[in-house]
């Protein structure tokens, strides 16, 4: 499988925005060259504002230039981006519903050597609990392209959060993507896995090594996680009984809370959870960080064996 | 600006001595609210309201008016009595402030109330939203301009100084930033709480012109504002030295009113001073 960089798709979308739309703006705060939002002040000099280590400051300017009509960006790693900034965000952007997208980098623990201080793995919960919020995780690089088009259409604040580490592509660039959809990446009856972000990958194979062992799996992408696509959710939980979310974020109010909450409501099925467990990370590589803290095919695969006995399958 | 005449001088001290007088009702007919700083900013919101802005109460969308960001969002009585007499929203509204199923909320709410340009309460936010307002102008290269107000006790909050060192670095002459210098804030004297001064080299440090007025003489207001309009290259800010409580002499410098309403009788003895015949 091609592995591919998240931000590079970012930065190029953004680019082609900007060419497209001459009201899109991009506040950075000192992680430009990283991030490769300095692509576009390249490209656009006086539509990209550096301001500094100051991201509470980012995010309030964001504010005042969507306030003014801009198509505001505001980029820089997760962790300052919208765990330092949370009272910003909700009272400048998400109270006012201004159209500020917040697209973050570094989002999770494959930040990798840098340590807990920059691994952030609370900011799906974090965005997802303040009202008028949209939260987008894309699966990979196409689709992290796809989501900085949909964000600049959408009339409101999005947050969207993707990984430092180049991960496995596996959506194609003709693939559909709408803001509030998952999708379904490959059919099954048995049990439903969901996962969004980089787990998505890590999801597919626990679905082939289950196909090899008969059992048929459901993967699906949940690229929005909100508002949440409960029709399909609920369909996958009809049709197979039982659900396994994975995300790169902590269990406690991350993706899968939020596809038990929907699923608890309507139609309760068993349900496991594979993510970070209420702990922070640690330095260490990228792909060992996901092996020690159960973020693999291993651990989906676990789940679904839970879940399929919890049922009395 | 052209001189303004001692005409206008009186009318602009008259309308303030009425947005001092719906200020007390607004915050004695609920029982809360912060009548103190809304009383000290009234002049200078007065003047920017009733001579300086470029607005449109009938269109308050234009792309093209002037902004005005309440930063110290807890002196919302004021900017709500401004656009009220100003026509933004009927004055018999006022009543309705911080009570059920109303546009005036405790503090201001973005979207909601015609005439308000940012949500404000969590205290710093607004220098911030000012300097994104007036790169969008920069950018589009419109006249329109941005005014912030901006409370002392904001001046303890990190993200102030974030702003302007913002606003200095891309030479912001479109902003003009007024800090509301009345020395009280909630818990007590600025002075003693968090010492600010000398907060005028601190300002110039960071690289803005730096002004200093009597934020109660409407002519030194003007005056400052004028003078802000013309510096090129630099954001402007004026201290505006105030008085907290400013127009009712029981309240004039009391730390209590910051965050409390008068009772009956002080509301009685407020208005008479303020020559308003009590009902």
């Amino acid at each position: 499988m091609k592995m591919e960089s998240q931000r590079s798709y970012f930065a190029k979308a953004l680019i082609e925005l900007g060419e497209k739309d001459p009201n899109v703006v991009v506040v950075g705060a000192d992680t430009t060259e990283s991030i490769k939002t300095l692509d576009f002040g390249k490209k656009f000099p006086d539509r990209l504002f550096n301001v500094g280590i100051s991201e509470q400051n980012m995010i309030s300017i964001a504010a005042g230039l969507a306030a003014a009509g801009k198509v505001a960006f505001a980029s820089t790693y997760a962790v300052f981006g919208v765990a330092h900034t949370y009272n910003i965000i909700r009272q400048n952007v998400a109270y006012t519903k201004l159209p500020v997208k917040i697209f973050c980098s570094h989002a999770g623990i494959t930040v990798g050597p840098d340590g807990a201080t920059h691994q952030l793995n609370e900011d799906i919960g974090l965005m997802r609990g303040i009202p008028n919020m949209t939260v987008l995780v894309p699966a990979d690089a196409p689709q992290t392209a796809k989501c900085v088009h949909a964000a600049a259409a959408w009339p409101g604040p999005v947050y969207c959060r993707f990984s430092r580490t180049n991960f496995p592509t596996v959506t194609s660039v003709e693939d559909p993507f709408a803001i509030g959809k998952s999708y379904v990446m490959r059919d099954g009856d048995d049990v439903t896995i969901a996962g969004c972000g980089i787990m998505v990958s890590r999801c597919l194979q626990a679905a082939e090594e289950l196909d090899a062992a008969g059992v048929s799996a459901r993967v699906l992408n949940v690229a929005t996680v909100k508002p949440l696509d409960t029709s399909t959710i609920l369909k996958a939980a009809r049709d197979t009984g039982g659900i396994v979310t994975a995300e790169e974020h902590t269990i406690v109010h991350g993706l899968g809370s939020a596809i038990s909450e929907a699923v608890a409501l309507e139609h309760p099925v068993p349900m496991a959870m594979v993510g970070v467990q209420d702990v922070f990370g640690e330095s260490g590589e990228a792909f060992e960080l996901m092996e020690k803290y159960g973020l693999t095919a291993a651990k989906v695969v676990e789940g679904v064996r839970r879940v399929m006995k919890r049922r009395g399958r | 600006m052209a001189e303004v005449s001692n005409a206008k001088l009186r009318e602009l001290e008259d309308r303030a001595r009425l947005l001092r007088c719906h200020i007390l009702k607004m915050t004695h007919q609920v029982q809360s609210g912060h009548p103190g700083g809304s009383m000290s900013a009234c002049d200078i919101v007065t003047a920017l309201y009733f001579h300086v802005l470029r607005v449109d109460p009938r269109n308050p969308m234009w792309p093209d008016r002037d902004r005005f960001v309440l930063s110290k969002g807890h002196a919302c009585p004021v900017l709500y009595a401004a656009l009220a007499e100003r026509g933004f929203f009927p004055v018999p509204e006022l009543m309705t402030f911080r009570r059920i199923n109303s546009r005036l909320q405790g503090h201001p709410e973005y979207g909601t109330t015609p005439g308000v340009e940012n949500a404000a309460g969590a205290e710093g936010q607004g220098l911030s939203f000012g300097v994104g307002l007036g790169l969008a102008a920069r950018l589009d290269r419109k006249a329109w301009r941005v005014y912030a107000l901006l409370g002392d006790g904001e001046q303890d909050v990190g993200q102030t100084w974030e702003a302007a060192l913002a606003a200095a670095k891309y030479h912001l002459d479109n902003l003009t930033a007024i800090i509301d210098r009345n020395g009280i804030q909630q818990e007590g004297r600025t002075e003693e709480i968090m010492p600010l001064e000398p907060l005028g080299d601190k300002w110039r440090a960071f690289g803005w012109n730096v002004l200093t007025i009597n934020g109660h003489d409407m002519r030194q207001i003007l005056a400052g504002i004028d003078e802000a309009h013309s510096h090129k290259g630099q954001p402007t800010v004026i201290i505006a030295k105030t008085t907290k409580g400013k127009g009712v002499s029981f309240m004039e410098n009391v730390v209590r009113y910051h965050g409390a309403a008068t009772t009956d009788e002080e509301l009685k003895r407020a208005l008479a001073e303020l020559g308003e015949a009590v009902p």
